[in-house]
C-alpha cells in the first residue's frame, strides 16, 4: 500500500491522522508524557536508591544480600530500575534524533539504544528476584 | 497522481551555536544533556554490581574490591554529583514546563541553583554516608 500520508493532494485523511506517527522515530506526543512521568517518579526513587547504595557500601556478601533480599528494599530497586531505564531510552533517543541523521546509522543507533535500555532492565531485575526471591527457598 | 512539487525558496540560515555569547541558561542545558549521557552509560556499573551480587561471594567481593578502590570511590563520588546535577536540571524543566520562573531573574538563578545545588548536595550525602558509617 503506497503512503500518502505526506501528500496532502490524494489523500482524504484528517490532517491529524496525516501526522500521527510521524514523530522523528515515528512516534508522537507519548514520549514525551513518559519521559515527565518517570522524571516525576525518579527523585524518589533515586534518594532511596542512593541510601541503599550507601547503607551497602563496605558490607560483607552475606549482609548485602541480607539487605537487597528485604521487600521494602527489594520494591525500591525494582521500580526504580523500571523508571530509570524508560526514561533513559527516551532521553537517549531524542538526542538520536537530534544529532544522527543518516538514515541508515539512525536505524542501527535507535536499535542499540532499545537493546541496551532493555539488557540493564532485565539484567537488574533479574539479579534483584535472584537475591531476592533465592532466600525465601 | 504525482506528489506535488513545492517551489524551492531561498531559506534564511539560522546562526549557528557558537556565535551566541554563553549563556547559564544555555550551559546548563547543555550540561544537562551531557550528564544525561553519563548516567545513561553509568548505570552499567548499577546492572553490574546487581549481578555480581546474584552470582555469588566471589564476583560481589571483586566488585566490591573495585568500588572500595580509590577508583572506585572517585566514580561513585563524580557518579553521584551527576546525578544530582541531573536531578535538579530535571525539577527545573518541570518548574519551567509549569510556566514558573521564566523571567530573567529567575532563570538565571534556577539555572545557578542546579550547580551549587548540586555540588551541596552531593557533599551532604557523601558526608552523611560516612558520618552514619
Amino acid at each position: 500500500m503506497v503512503d500518502n500520508r505526506q501528500n496532502t493532494a490524494v489523500t482524504m485523511r484528517t490532517p491529524r491522522a496525516r501526522v500521527k506517527g510521524l514523530g522523528a522515530s515515528g512516534h508522537g506526543a507519548s514520549h514525551w508524557w513518559m519521559q515527565r512521568l518517570t522524571a516525576a517518579a525518579n527523585p524518589f526513587l533515586i534518594l532511596g536508591f542512593v541510601v541503599i547504595i550507601a547503607m551497602m557500601s563496605g558490607r560483607a556478601y552475606p549482609e548485602a544480600v541480607a539487605l537487597v533480599s528485604h521487600p521494602v528494599v527489594a520494591l525500591i530497586l525494582i521500580l526504580a530500575v523500571i523508571s530509570v531505564t524508560l526514561h533513559m531510552r527516551i532521553g537517549m533517543q531524542v538526542i538520536i534524533e537530534d544529532y544522527v541523521h543518516d538514515r541508515g546509522w539512525k536505524l542501527i543507533a535507535l536499535f542499540a539504544n532499545n537493546f541496551y535500555a532493555v539488557l540493564i532492565a532485565v539484567a537488574c531485575l533479574y539479579a534483584i528476584l535472584r537475591v531476592s526471591l533465592g532466600r525465601m527457598v | 497522481m504525482a506528489p506535488t512539487v513545492r517551489p524551492t525558496v531561498a531559506q534564511p540560515l539560522s546562526p549557528h551555536l557558537q556565535i551566541y555569547r554563553w549563556t547559564w541558561t544555555m550551559a546548563m542545558s547543555v550540561f544537562h544533556r551531557i550528564t544525561g549521557t553519563a548516567l545513561y552509560a553509568g548505570i552499567a556499573l548499577v546492572a553490574i554490581w546487581l549481578v555480581a551480587l546474584a552470582s555469588g561471594p566471589a564476583a560481589y567481593d571483586w566488585v566490591a574490591w573495585f568500588f572500595g578502590s580509590i577508583v572506585g570511590r572517585l566514580v561513585l563520588f563524580v557518579y553521584t554529583w551527576i546525578l544530582m546535577h541531573h536531578m535538579l536540571g530535571g525539577l527545573r524543566h518541570f518548574i519551567w514546563d509549569f510556566g514558573h520562573g521564566l523571567d530573567r531573574e529567575r532563570r538565571l538563578w534556577l539555572s545557578r541553583g542546579t550547580l551549587i545545588g548540586s555540588t551541596l548536595l552531593t557533599i551532604l550525602i557523601w558526608a552523611l554516608a560516612l558520618v552514619l558509617r
